[in-house]
């Protein structure tokens, strides 16, 4: 009896899943992330700053060396910088196309998203290549306070607390 | 200074190699000739703003809450009614109060003298801006959108004038400040942008020649932000 019941739980999952459309590992395998494509090569010679396997398991490590080197020092070279891995991996706002950190399509987020890595790098620096603030159109402007909220949710006003 | 055909006294100075940390062999500083600077005119902290991307940003603090990186000060003389106007932002200490009550070490002076805060460690204690004599530091209250890369700032942070660190360290004694070069595009050029450790450099020249007031002088703290005039 317990073999049939668990045996019509499992027929009941399947045909649930089909119904919900949900895929099935067995058919599409394991669903990863969409990375963009890089809009530009680091150098002639150089895709990126580092081999692919390095920059996904290393990445951190060297952006957060570099900040201190950055910060501290004034070493300002391209190399690890962030600013390079945006300028590089975000297309312009003069490409037609605004690509915010909230956004799936956004290099960062189309994996920090999918590995259920939050980052706070945005809250503070530039997630797309930007010359001047006041060369940006309002449209990008408006989108930008909408999505920055929904990802970064205000406090609770101070009524809440009391 | 050249003493024969070839050979020089002292080194010019140059922008240091970028991939070279910055040394305490410069000190970078400014002086302001407040008899060139117009009464009324705030080019400077709008030259300022531009460049940093602050000013604008801020939409929900209140207006004696945002951020001044550099302010515009008129002085008057009670007894005479000689008016003045002078601007005013960090003064890039050599003894630094602010970083002396820092907890974090988030308020630190580079080897270069340049005054900076290191967001990514700063706790938004605000222990430095009651410290500093020259209420050059501003708080981020709000969550902010739309900062420039050379100038990340956000919510819960301290910041002030940064002596536009990033022209300084692309260019060396050739850089200009955002707000000098907004002073000289008005045709004021009350500001001299150079190295205080160079005695060839035209800011020690013009000090030598003429001298400068400290502000404040008399708290011993050794200031890069030189004036004359006052």
């Amino acid at each position: 009896m317990a073999v049939m019941v668990r045996k019509l739980r499992s027929l009941l999952l399947l045909v649930g899943m089909i119904l919900s459309g949900l895929p099935l590992t067995a058919q599409s395998g394991t669903p990863l992330p969409e990375v963009p494509e890089a809009t530009t090569r680091f150098s002639a010679t150089q895709g990126c700053v580092e081999p692919t396997a390095e920059m996904r398991k290393n990445h951190m490590k060297m952006i957060l060396h570099k900040r201190d080197q950055t910060m501290h020092e004034g070493i300002r070279t391209p190399q690890h910088s962030l600013e390079e891995c945006i300028n590089c991996h975000v297309p312009d706002d003069d490409s037609g196309k605004i690509v915010r950190i909230d956004s799936k399509e956004h290099f960062c987020n189309s994996c920090h998203s999918y590995a259920g890595v939050s980052i706070d790098c945005f809250q503070c620096h530039a997630d797309r290549p930007v010359k001047d603030i006041r060369t940006r159109s309002t449209a990008a402007a408006v989108n930008s306070s909408v999505a920055v909220r929904a990802l970064w949710p205000a406090w609770p006003s101070r009524r809440a607390y009391f | 200074m050249a003493i024969a055909p070839g050979v020089l006294l002292t080194q010019v100075a140059l922008a240091k190699p970028a991939d070279q940390p910055v040394s305490s062999a410069n000190r970078w500083g400014m002086l302001i000739d407040t008899n060139k600077c117009a009464k009324g005119c705030d080019a400077c902290v709008r030259g300022c703003e531009t460049e940093n991307g602050w000013g604008t940003n801020e939409t929900r603090s209140a207006e004696n809450q945002t951020a001044q990186w550099i302010r515009k000060v008129e002085l008057r003389d009670k007894s005479t009614g000689f008016a003045q106007s002078l601007p005013l932002m960090c003064q890039h200490c050599e003894h630094p109060p602010c970083v002396d009550v820092c907890p974090t070490g988030a308020s630190f002076k580079r080897a270069d003298g340049i005054v900076l805060v290191d967001k990514h460690i700063c706790i938004g204690c605000r222990y430095c801006m009651m410290a500093c004599p020259y209420k050059a530091r501003s708080f981020i209250h709000e969550d902010l959108q739309d900062q420039l890369p050379v100038a990340p700032r956000g919510k819960g942070t301290v910041e002030s004038c940064t002596l536009c660190v990033h022209r300084v360290d692309k260019d060396g004694d050739n850089a200009l400040p955002a707000c000098a070069e907004a002073c000289n595009s008005e045709g004021h050029e009350a500001f001299v942008f150079g190295d205080l450790n160079n005695p060839d450099s035209r800011i020690s020249q013009e000090l030598a020649k003429h001298g400068g007031t400290q502000i404040r002088a008399d708290l011993g703290l050794n200031v890069g932000i030189r004036y004359r005039g006052i």
